[in-house]
């Protein structure tokens, strides 16, 4: 296997009509509506580290999950709900604090090998937890992120101004008396939702890419927070979408495409406004 | 332009008089402790309506500690602070707050505009469509401070000065009658500095708005002043202003040798000399004894 074959599937429309990928379309859509959504508030409230800390605390969870025989999500989910909590509750100043987010991050890292070695069978998932595996995702789970995403959309818009409020200056939004400590448990909870869908499609690795990135196209592209997170779903979208196309033409992973796609596009809106702003 | 004025004001009935007889902030034998820290104690004094009020001290006294206490947001351990009639942190509705952190936040993608709306509607939980309404008394609010032409305008492309106007316009659109403002002039290069004053100076005279401000330099303030809260030997005192422009109360006050100079046209500069200049013998005292200098001041203030 000397030879490193990178080529075109001309079968590629066939691979595309298949079941699993229908799946891997509707996951997508669903995930691109929740990491649009919570992208833009966790840029805006700074804990952009914080999300992506959560992907890994939850790591530990999938790998043990996976040994104790249960559903990867679930116990995902339950890790990173846990982690999320107590981000939380810690403030959101706590959020910002890179050094002990960091060495949570490193240490629930490691346990997550570590429980991965535990068994062959968490062993096998462990690369599909780090890196995702969208075209493995079931009818079941596509009905759950489903639901999900309504949840969501319904709490951010009964929460939004008060959230936007509180993102903005936490301080003038308390004295004004918007519940602060609510606000952030709310956030980091909801945060550890959107991660736990999100990780099937790029991985607890690749998560960034997903959540935050396109927020961060938006924000560059849109000023209003509702056009900004309209636009960052629409480029989740397409950089998950066009992942799955690419991938079905081109023999490489779709992590790695959908990963590339937000990546390019942030760095050409980058690039478009600070010419832009030279001149 | 210069006599817009925010929305409610038009509508709202004269003040009433007993209203404006009530004062806006009674300090009653308050104290502050942080953890086993007391930060200070024995405040008791009664700031009236109407009136600007600088909030001075050096640095760590408890300046900041002291709008938070007001606002409610760090309990007071011992006697009360009553706010516009009000318990302290009951009366928030009608304070408008601008902390010394808001202009530090570039990151922020919202328009000056949106950021000016939540000042309104940032505490509304549930689905809300910004009536047309609040759109006219945010444009008002900035139309007052002098950035209605930047209502478009990102917050992270706004310099430091006119960022800290949206920040009060943000305070003001709900129509206070009272603005606290901590360390507004920080960062501010001058002309931004004798911009945020003005409008400081337009709020009290044409709204009667009571004003406090937590600020390090008196220079810029001097001449809206009318009074001043000054944190010393862990007490806080306060006096009208020609009590606090002391020479030797503001050389106690900030550690350091201040100098009270009274131009030809009657304004009152404070300057900190940068140099002991040669055989000036500065007066010094222990604390104890400044304490004790000082209660004297308050209670022939009090008489």
């Amino acid at each position: 296997m000397n030879h490193i074959a990178f080529s075109f599937d001309p079968q590629w429309t066939q691979t595309l009509s298949m079941p699993f990928m229908h799946n891997a379309f509707l996951a997508g859509l669903c995930i691109a509506i929740a990491a649009g959504a919570m992208g833009y508030f966790t840029i805006a409230r700074h804990s952009t580290f914080a999300a992506h800390a959560l992907a890994h605390i939850g790591l530990p969870g999938a790998t043990g999950a996976v040994l104790l025989g249960l559903p990867v999500s679930l116990g995902l989910g339950a890790f990173a709900l846990m982690g999320a909590l107590i981000i939380g509750a810690l403030g959101k100043r706590a959020s910002q604090r890179e050094i002990a987010t960091g060495t949570v991050l490193a240490f629930a890292t490691g346990l997550g090998l570590f429980f991965a070695r535990l068994s062959s069978s968490a062993s096998q998932q462990m690369q599909s937890i780090l890196f995702g595996s969208i075209l493995t995702i079931t009818n079941d789970q596509v009905i759950g992120f489903a639901i999900f995403d309504i949840l969501l959309v319904i709490i951010l818009a009964v929460i939004y101004r008060p959230l936007l409020f509180s993102s903005l200056d936490e301080q003038v939004a308390q004295a004004k008396g918007v519940p602060i400590a609510l606000m952030n448990v709310l956030f980091m909870a909801i945060m550890a939702g959107v991660i736990t869908i999100a990780v099937p499609a790029v991985g607890t690795l690749l998560i960034f890419a997903l959540v935050v990135t396109p927020a961060a196209t938006a924000n560059i592209i849109a000023a209003s927070p509702l056009k900004a997170m309209v636009t960052a779903s629409v480029l989740c979208l397409v950089s998950i979408w066009g992942g799955l196309v690419l991938s079905a033409m081109f023999p490489a992973p779709p992590s790695f495409i959908i990963v590339t796609l937000s990546t390019l596009m942030w760095a050409i809106a980058r690039g478009a406004s600070s010419i832009h702003h030279q001149r | 332009m210069g006599t817009s004025i925010p929305a409610r004001h038009h509508s709202a009935p004269p003040r009433q008089a007993d209203d404006t007889a009530q004062p806006a902030i009674v300090f009653k034998d308050a104290a502050i402790r942080r953890g086993d820290h007391l930060i200070w104690s024995h405040g008791d004094f009664t700031i009236p309506q109407g009136s600007v009020t600088a909030i001075v001290g050096t640095n760590g006294a408890g300046k900041t500690t002291m709008l938070k206490a007001e606002l409610g947001l760090l309990a007071i351990a011992h006697g009360s602070v009553t706010v516009l009639g009000e318990p302290a942190g009951k009366a928030n509705q009608r304070i408008g707050y601008v902390p010394q952190s808001y202009t530090s936040d570039i990151d922020s993608n919202l328009t000056a505009e949106q950021s000016v709306l939540l000042g309104l509607t940032g505490t509304k939980f549930g689905f809300h469509i910004t009536s047309r309404a609040q759109r006219q008394q945010a444009r008002e609010a900035m139309d007052f401070v002098g950035v209605a032409d930047k209502a478009n305008y990102r917050l992270s492309q706004l310099s430091g000065g006119l960022r800290q106007r949206v920040a009060i316009a943000q305070a003001l659109v709900s129509n206070p009658q009272l603005l606290m403002l901590d360390e507004p002039l920080a960062n501010l290069d001058l002309a931004s500095q004798r911009a945020t004053v003005h409008v400081l100076a337009r709020l009290n005279h044409e709204l009667g708005m009571t004003i406090q401000i937590v600020a390090h330099d008196l220079n810029m303030l001097l001449p809206i002043l009318t009074g001043a809260v000054y944190l010393l030997d862990g007490h806080p005192h306060y006096a009208a202003m020609n009590k606090v422009l002391d020479a030797e109360l503001l050389t106690h006050l900030y550690g350091t040798t201040v100098q009270v100079v009274t131009t030809p046209q009657g304004d009152m500069f404070v300057t900190p000399t940068p140099d002991e200049p040669a055989g000036m013998n500065q007066d010094t005292h222990a604390p104890d004894e400044v304490a004790r200098f000082h209660h004297h001041a308050g209670e022939q203030h009090r008489q």
